[in-house]
């Protein structure tokens, strides 16, 4: 959007621009059309001039603060008013305040005779009296080409055409002169011959039966300008041109984290899952699981009590629910509750402008806090990457700007080499790119999972496998061997090995063990019978040194008492003897 | 010569044509328009007719109600249908078509 003060001319610029606050077109005309000039929009019926012309006034009034005149020479006022209602434009209310004047001009041939010189002076007056009563800046008129039906003179006329034009230039007017697109020539009464300041050429074009508006500024006398043809649309908020270099990027950058829904997902994207706000890729080809992972994303969201948008352009939402139901993810509670919303539509309904418009209307009027898109691949269909792009960008940067945490699937055809070369066109825009795989491998085919890229978070690199069930989505580490990786039935082979291995491992060792402890046991009882022999000897040699001491004293006594039968002396002798 | 004033006939009881003639300024064209139409009404419409001539340089609101834009126009605003001639009305055979009148024989 053009900015206020875009409308003083800076020392650097050659002329001074009237900015029509068009979203895109001030970007591309360098701020907007020549101040005091004449300006010429031309196209076939139904490319969007009147649409472009009025909301120049309006935005003009409304904005800048530069009153306008429309002088229509085909539509009514009342008409004109009621077509640009649903632009939310009011003319009515604009006309009583006096910021815009509606003057329709009908001229009738058959009405009017014709004898003699004349001018077209009371056009003239019509005009400088509309101008004078609000002071106006602006001024369409649409489509002067009328004249040319309504006036059998085409001499008076084109001189007349030739003075109007200088006559605007001299109360410098910021004219908008709309003309019908011609056989050979721009316009199909040669106005370009007059206007010849800024032309821009609108064009409604249908390819591959879809059709898509368009804008290019053919030529802007003394200024530099984007020269492309830029795809505009006309939505609920009027006008609005495309170019890539309207996109800002200075959104939030949030560091909350959103869960995926998978646990073992949330863990390979740094164990928190994405950041609010950004956008995730899921690619993959077909019957990889992304929508179910689209889904799951959506359950989590609402289980959060967050409110999400789910566009589907491949199941009707029944559809939808009946099949998510299958890998238990049971949508159908949120959709009562008003958490979540699924708009499905056939992607060859409009164009891919008209999706972007839609899709902005309902992210405006719903306010989710998740969108998911499944998949981003059908819109994207049969247009080439050169326009998809920009449109898509401009798609996320607002999406961005909501802080709309995102989840694009899209489907990766098979004929490219890689999956990742198919998705080179808004793989840059995406913050996280989850790629699905098949393996086919050993009569099966299995699902992977890897996350690509995922910015500003550590993120695992290894191939997980990705399992749908009637319980709902897991991941599983794959067996990574030493030459290969394996899914499916042969993991699980693979794993029943080497657990039976491992079993034989432990009994081995149990037996091991078992030897030893019997081992131990065995000399334990060595020792005990060598210590029980040890006391045997022992307690026989105290028995021989007891049994010596009682004969001992038991001679000793004999002696004694022999003595004392044989007599005092010789008892005492012997007694002193053995003293 | 030519004056705003509303009514330039004398007999406004029978008026069967009424004419509004719009110019801008007194110009050339503006002059023998107004002269053309005088010789022509006076011809053909005696006494029948009455002739309103509006500067638009003065009111040009008046332009958008008549869906005026070349001048001189002549409307005629009676008898219905209104008719209009644009032009210096020089070709007095093409403004008796116009206006849808008779000539009557001299």
């Amino acid at each position: 959007m053009a900015k206020k003060n875009n409308k003083q001319p800076t020392p650097f610029t050659t002329l001074p621009k009237s900015p029509t606050g068009i979203q895109g077109l001030d970007e591309i005309t360098g701020g907007g059309l020549p101040t005091g000039r004449p300006t010429l929009v031309c196209g076939g019926a139904g490319c969007g001039k009147t649409m472009l012309s009025i909301e120049f006034l309006v935005r003009g009034a409304t904005q800048f603060g530069e009153p306008g005149v429309f002088m229509m020479f085909e539509e009514n006022a009342e008409e004109l008013s009621a077509n640009v209602r649903s632009l939310g434009f009011d003319l009515d209310r604009l006309e009583a305040e006096q910021q815009i004047v509606l003057d329709h001009v009908h001229i009738e041939r058959s009405e009017i005779e014709e004898t003699g010189e004349y001018d077209l002076e009371g056009l003239f007056i019509r005009l400088g009296y509309a101008i004078d009563t609000i002071g106006a800046k602006r001024l369409v008129l649409d489509s002067i080409e009328a004249l040319f039906g309504g006036l059998p003179n085409e001499g008076i006329l084109r001189a007349e055409l030739r003075r109007l034009f200088r006559w605007l230039k001299n109360r410098g007017m910021t004219a908008i002169i709309t003309g019908e697109k011609g056989e050979n020539t721009l316009t199909r009464y040669g106005l370009e011959e007059y206007v010849a300041d800024c032309v821009i050429v609108l064009d409604h074009r249908v390819t591959e039966q879809i059709s898509t508006r368009r804008l290019r500024v053919l030529k802007y006398r003394g200024t530099a300008h984007g020269m492309n043809e830029y795809p505009f649309l006309i939505g609920e908020r009027g006008f609005s041109v495309l170019p890539i270099t309207s996109l800002r990027l200075d959104h939030e950058a949030s560091t909350k984290r959103i869960s995926t829904g998978i646990d073992s997902l949330n863990a390979m994207l740094g164990g928190k899952g994405v950041y609010r706000g950004s956008s995730v890729l899921v690619s993959g080809s077909p019957g990889t699981g992304k929508s179910s992972l689209g889904a799951k994303f959506c359950e989590t969201a609402c289980l959060n009590g967050e409110r999400t948008l789910l566009f589907a352009y491949e199941e009707s939402p029944a559809q939808i629910l009946r099949n998510m139901r299958s890998v238990g993810i049971d949508l159908d509670p949120w959709m009562k509750k008003g958490l979540l919303q699924i708009h499905s539509s056939r992607p060859t309904l409009h164009g891919l402008e008209q999706h972007l418009v839609m899709m902005h209307d309902t992210v405006r009027a719903f306010n989710p806090a998740v969108v998911v898109v499944d998949p981003i691949s059908n819109l994207t269909m049969e247009r080439n990457e050169g326009e998809v792009k920009p449109t898509l960008m401009r798609l996320i940067d607002f999406l961005k700007q909501q802080q709309v945490t995102t989840l694009f699937t899209s489907l990766t055809s098979g004929s490219c080499a890689t999956p990742e070369d198919s998705q080179v066109g808004i793989s840059s825009l995406m913050d996280t790119w989850l790629l699905l795989r098949n393996v086919e491998f050993n009569g099966e085919r299995n699902r992977t999972i890897y996350v690509l890229k995922s910015r500003g978070m550590p993120h695992s690199n290894q191939v997980r496998e990705f399992v749908l069930s009637d319980k709902g989505i897991d991941l599983v580490d794959v067996y990574l061997g030493t030459d290969r990786m394996l899914t499916g039935t042969a993991r699980v082979a693979q794993e029943v090995q080497e657990r039976a291995a491992a079993e034989l491992h432990c009994q081995d060792h149990e037996r091991k063990l078992r030897q030893l402890a019997s081992k131990q046991k065995a000399i334990e009882a060595q020792i005990a019978a060598l210590q029980a022999e040890a006391e045997a000897e022992a307690a026989e040699v105290n028995f021989a040194i007891a049994q010596e001491t009682l004969q001992e004293l038991a001679s000793q006594q004999n002696s004694k008492a022999m003595a004392q039968l044989r007599g005092g002396l010789t008892n005492n002798k012997r007694e002193g003897k053995r003293k | 010569m030519m004056e705003d004033t509303q009514s330039e006939q004398n007999c406004p009881e029978v008026v069967q044509y009424e004419l509004r003639l719009y110019v801008a300024g007194q110009t050339a064209k503006s002059l023998a328009a107004f002269a053309n139409l005088k010789r022509i009404c006076e011809s053909h419409l005696h006494g029948e007719y009455r002739i309103e001539v509006i500067d638009l340089i003065k009111t040009p609101q008046l332009a958008a109600g008549d869906q005026i834009l070349a001048v001189p126009t002549l409307v005629r605003r009676l008898p219905e249908p209104i008719k209009k001639i644009i032009g210096d009305l020089s070709n007095e055979e093409r403004v008796l078509v116009g206006l849808d009148i008779q000539p009557v024989e001299v």
